[in-house]
């Protein structure tokens, strides 16, 4: 064996530095690029008078791609010039799509904001006209709320004992069907869980549509999101705790009760808030089934009530023949609102997560 | 450890018990003799192990619950004795060690004796407690088979052979159910419906894709945390909001691009309006409600996409890129199959939600009952945009509801299909999943 | 042809903090290295950057110079694609492809670099790999099964077939046994022992039999306390650091009196 480590030379031929030097690109390639692809998309819109800016957008974005990878692959080959594209292309989608999506709140709160004031909040629309200022969305808070909070209570306790059952007894045939109609479930459709609600509530009895219907269609959207993201925050204990519990002569469901739900807890708790900021914002239940009422219904068991969803969606249909100068700004503000409600579940379900969890980031 | 017996209890035949057809889980079986072995003492340890589990897990404050976790159930006299449990009693009882008195026994003994391991008040816990969960999981059935009960015989009238309708269900463009005679068919929903979520899946999927691998293995980690927390946000914003937005925003603004379009792939039909004279004939298209419902299925389906990518083993990550793999390419190996089930069911997920996504379309579309290949063209309707619009006039005809759910029941039938098929395709793959 | 590996002064980031600090090495071709040491010393993360995997982890970063043949792999213009195809590399978890059958997997880096290889030939290099790490008695008759499906050992030894299928010049090995069981382990270091008539093998280990059953030269690396990076305290012949080390750190962590 040679232990005689002669230093290495400093400087080996060419030939052998083929094999780990790759050429690549220079720095300013992707600028230089993009001016390119921008310069060329201006161009063809003048050249060929486009109308509007979002076509010279798209054009100016292919013309990108098509020259960096043409460019690259002539340079650094075929390998390199794919992971340039697949580069290209993801960082394009984020802003494509990123970008405009973060427009969409942007402009919702540019519509809806002016619309905002205590006046809004503490009023309702009763006997207030399409065409006349004024109103708030007082009534549909109200009925937004306590369907919401009806629907939780119904929604939550079936989709947690069901992520119980599925994960601390399921086994055989009844868990897989269950796992499969939770699945079958998250699918349905809003309006289909509502007329089902209609059908076997409203239709044939002669009810008048009352905001607890709306409750048990919301409910029943809420129990497949509840199961999904319980069964996965159950599924995170660790296996290790439960056995240690049940070595320990625990009964199993007092080892459930008092260590797996608890070390669950801050993770349903945040489930718990994600279905129901899922549920929220659903308008086409409460067409059929809670209708709208642009007084104060605090009654969720009797009679039409107001909600923000229904109250945008009245004040857009009560636009026609309008000029739209106060319906507008309504039903912006009321879907801002909804949007910030939906929105503070969300943090507010986040922070419990991450102060309950700092590891997992 | 002795098995010295109480009175009464007939824990010989252990062996033949075993199998008694009263034991619900017998799979379960050293759980569950290990369970029954419930003493002071363990409970103790087990209500530290909880609360440390808490404070382990949770940082939470001073746990109140884990003091007050000793009812009187847990060592309450056996009354009925139970005699299957035996075999289990070393392992369960072996680590623990000394056993302080039990005052609630009348035997005393010192060590375990043989009513610890009998008794029917902690199965009787058990039993309730799995009931709940059980019965919960129960329910669900229960309502998913309702809805298909109830919207099957409240259509039936409108779905019946030989019923009042004059036109075919399946084949007929129009709706009018309140007309004399009454004359619908779902041939032009189906279209609109599918037509649609086809260009919502084809133009949304990749690209939510595409922003959860940005966010899970481009961005620089401390962008990614931000925009995934946006993106999640944005999975939350109702499909009202999206609507508007669609109605408002996207439709005056992409006028010029879609006849650009037509200008310019006119030729393909598909981008073809031919009646169009100037920009501001295009607007309300199923191009565009496709488009508002990829926008809108965006963010859900990148939320799950992004979670799967994000869990992919960082080994297998470090083994593609130790034989050499590019970016892209160990993306491609590792990332990507890895999380093939994540992204089908994502993408199904997305699905559902643009089949059966009802105000969003409905405001953007305006409807017209006909189908046309001509995506530029406004017009279109989908199943549940229809049921929205239609519902308020529905009631005045008797056959206005019933057509209504049956088109309800169209797309329920829809959506199970595509579930169906969704889990069939994650099933068959499951095999090279670790 | 296999290379030597020549380290001068290398200093190893994770972000701005120093794990590995001034490290020199110089490994000769066809030989065994193991670096020994106690947990935390920068061992692995030193061996990482020997084929610039280091540098995937966020924040990763070096300086000084890693020259393989003479040519600095962190020098200008230098492919890291290219260094890992050269300096293979198989991890303390075998981490076979999961959504792979054995055959792919052992594959997977032609596959990755879409390389057009007849079945044929394809079929070869699989056979050979194999061979090449023993597996291919074992295997032969189920390659199109998933690779995950395999024991812990046989998992490693296709990794090291994965790894060598490409033809590689080095191969590094972070503590490939240290999951095994001892029969597996053997397997591993009998394996070793024949792969290094064709490849320069550096091996991080914690167990210090195996470095002296295996390796022809001997690492021992050492860090000062918490939070203080890792430094390479003595570097030579195994036969004399597991005799007569020349520093009282090695001695007394070769002895057990510590680590």
């Amino acid at each position: 064996m040679s232990t005689n480590l002669q230093t290495a030379p400093k400087a080996k031929p060419s030939a052998m530095r083929s094999q780990l030097v790759g050429a690549r690109l220079p720095k300013f390639a992707v600028p230089l690029t993009a001016i390119v692809g921008i310069a060329l998309a201006i161009g063809f819109k003048y050249l060929l008078s486009w109308s509007g800016w979002s076509t010279t957008v798209v054009a100016a974005a292919v013309l990108f791609v098509i020259v960096l990878t043409g460019w690259s692959f002539s340079v650094e080959g075929r390998r390199r010039a794919k992971d340039r594209l697949a580069s290209t292309l993801i960082y394009a989608c984020f802003v494509a799509a990123v970008v405009p999506l973060v427009l969409i709140l942007v402009y919702i709160v540019q519509r809806g904001w002016p619309a905002l004031s205590a006046n809004f909040f503490s009023h309702s629309m009763a006997g207030v006209g399409p065409d006349q200022p004024g109103g708030g969305i007082y009534h549909a808070l109200v009925g937004t709320l306590e369907q919401v909070a009806l629907a939780a209570v119904i929604a939550l306790p079936v989709g947690i004992f069901t992520a119980i059952y599925l994960v601390e007894y399921g086994k055989g045939a009844f868990a897989r069907a269950v796992t499969f109609f939770v699945d079958v479930m998250t699918g349905v459709p809003s309006i289909v869980a509502g007329l089902f609600v209609y059908t076997f509530l409203l239709l044939g009895t002669g009810a008048r549509p009352f905001g607890f219907a709306g409750s048990l269609a919301l409910a029943i959207l809420m129990i497949p999101v509840a199961v999904r993201s319980s069964e996965e925050m159950l599924r995170l204990v660790p296996r290790d705790l439960r056995d240690a519990s049940l070595a320990l002569g625990v009964p199993k469901w007092r080892t459930i009760t008092k260590i797996v739900l608890p070390t669950a807890m801050s993770g349903l708790i945040t489930s718990a808030l994600l279905a129901i900021a899922r549920v929220a914002g659903e308008t086409a239940p409460l067409i059929l089934l809670v209708g709208y009422a642009d007084r104060i219904n605090f009654n969720p068991f009797s009679g039409d009530q107001g909600t923000l969803p229904m109250m945008v969606w009245d004040q857009l249909g009560k636009r026609t023949g309008n000029s739209g100068e106060f319906t507008d700004g309504r039903a912006w503000g009321a879907a801002l609102t909804l949007v910030l409600l939906v929105l503070l579940l969300n943090v507010i379900a986040r922070l419990l997560a991450r102060l309950a969890q700092p590891k997992r980031g | 450890m002795t098995s010295a017996s109480a009175p009464g209890d007939r824990d010989n035949n252990d062996g033949g018990d075993g199998t008694a057809p009263h034991r619900p889980d017998t799979g379960d079986q050293l759980h569950k003799a290990a369970s029954e072995h419930a003493t002071d003492a363990t409970d103790a340890m087990a209500s530290r192990l909880a609360a440390n589990a808490r404070s382990d897990g949770a940082h939470s404050a001073p746990d109140a619950g884990a003091a007050d976790t000793r009812t009187p159930d847990s060592t309450a006299p056996r009354a009925v004795p139970d005699d299957e449990e035996i075999f289990a009693e070393a392992a369960a009882g072996g680590p623990m060690g000394p056993v302080p008195p039990q005052p609630k026994r009348s035997s005393g003994a010192s060590g375990p004796s043989e009513s610890e391991i009998s008794g029917s008040a902690v199965r009787l816990g058990d039993r309730i407690f799995k009931g709940l969960a059980a019965g919960a999981g129960g329910l669900l059935l229960v309502v998913m088979a309702a809805i298909a009960v109830f919207l099957i015989w409240k259509a039936w009238p409108a779905i019946k052979p030989g019923g009042e309708n004059v036109g075919n269900l399946f084949t007929t463009q129009a709706w009018r159910p309140q007309s004399d005679p009454p004359m619908f068919g779902i041939a032009a929903l189906l279209f609109g419906t599918v037509v649609s979520s086809v260009i919502a899946m084809l133009v949304g999927v990749p690209i939510a894709i595409g922003i959860a691998l940005f966010i899970s293995h481009y961005a620089p980690r401390r962008v990614a945390t931000v925009l995934g927390a946006i993106v999640d946000l944005l999975a939350a914003v109702p499909s009202l909001v999206f609507g508007m937005w669609g109605l408002y925003f996207l439709v005056p603004k992409t006028q010029g691009f879609q006849s650009w379009l037509n200008q310019y792939f006119g030729w393909t039909y598909l981008f073809g309006y031919p009646d169009a004279t100037q920009a501001s004939d295009f607007g309300q298209s199923l191009l565009i409600a496709g488009i508002v419902l990829a926008v809108m299925i965006l963010p859900v389906v990148s939320a799950v996409c992004r979670e799967v990518f994000l869990q992919t083993p960082r080994e297998t990550i470090d083994a593609a890129w130790a034989l050499g793999a590019t970016k892209w390419e160990t993306i491609r190996t590792a990332v990507l199959p890895f999380g093939r089930a994540g992204m089908i069911s994502a993408a199904m997920l997305g699905l559902g939600r643009a089949l059966g996504e009802t105000i969003a379309v409905a405001l953007v579309l305006s409807s017209g009952f006909a189908i046309s290949w001509h995506l530029l063209e406004p017009g279109g309707d989908t199943f549940a945009s229809t049921i929205a619009l239609k519902f308020g006039e529905a009631s005045s005809s008797p056959l206005g509801i019933p057509a209504l759910i049956a088109a309800g029941l169209f797309l329920f039938v829809i959506t199970l299909i595509v579930n169906s098929i969704a889990r069939a395709v994650i099933a068959k793959k499951k095999d090279f999943v670790a | 042809m296999a290379k030597r590996i020549d380290v001068d002064d290398l200093n190893v980031y994770y972000g701005d903090f120093l794990a590995v600090e001034g490290a020199s090495i110089k490994i000769a071709p066809l030989t065994v290295t193991a670096f020994i040491g106690p947990s935390g010393c920068g061992k692995s993360t030193f061996l990482r950057t020997l084929n610039r995997m280091h540098e995937v982890i966020p924040g990763g970063r070096v300086t000084g110079k890693v020259m393989l043949d003479g040519e600095d792999l962190y020098g200008p213009g230098i492919d890291p694609v290219n260094v890992r195809r050269t300096v293979g590399m198989v991890f303390q978890k075998a981490n076979p492809f999961p959504t792979m059958s054995i055959y792919d997997n052992v594959i997977a880096g032609y596959k990755i670099a879409g390389s057009r290889k007849g079945k044929k030939e394809l079929d070869d290099i699989v056979e050979r790999s194999l061979r090449g790490a023993n597996l291919w008695e074992e295997v032969k008759n189920r390659l199109g099964k998933p690779g995950a499906g395999l024991s812990g050992g046989q998992q490693q030894r296709l990794c090291i077939a994965r790894a060598i299928a490409v033809e590689p010049e080095v191969l590094l090995m972070d503590e490939p046994c240290s999951a095994l069981d001892p029969i597996s382990t053997l397997a591993i270091e009998d394996l070793i022992s024949e792969l290094k008539t064709r490849y320069t093998i550096v091996i991080v280990t914690h167990n210090m039999q195996q470095a002296a059953r295996v390796s022809d030269r001997t690492a021992f690396f050492n860090l000062a306390g918490v939070g203080q990076p890792g430094k390479l305290i003595e570097y030579d012949e195994t036969s004399k650091i597991f005799s007569n080390p020349s520093q009282k750190a090695t001695e007394d962590y070769i002895s057990g009196r510590f680590g």
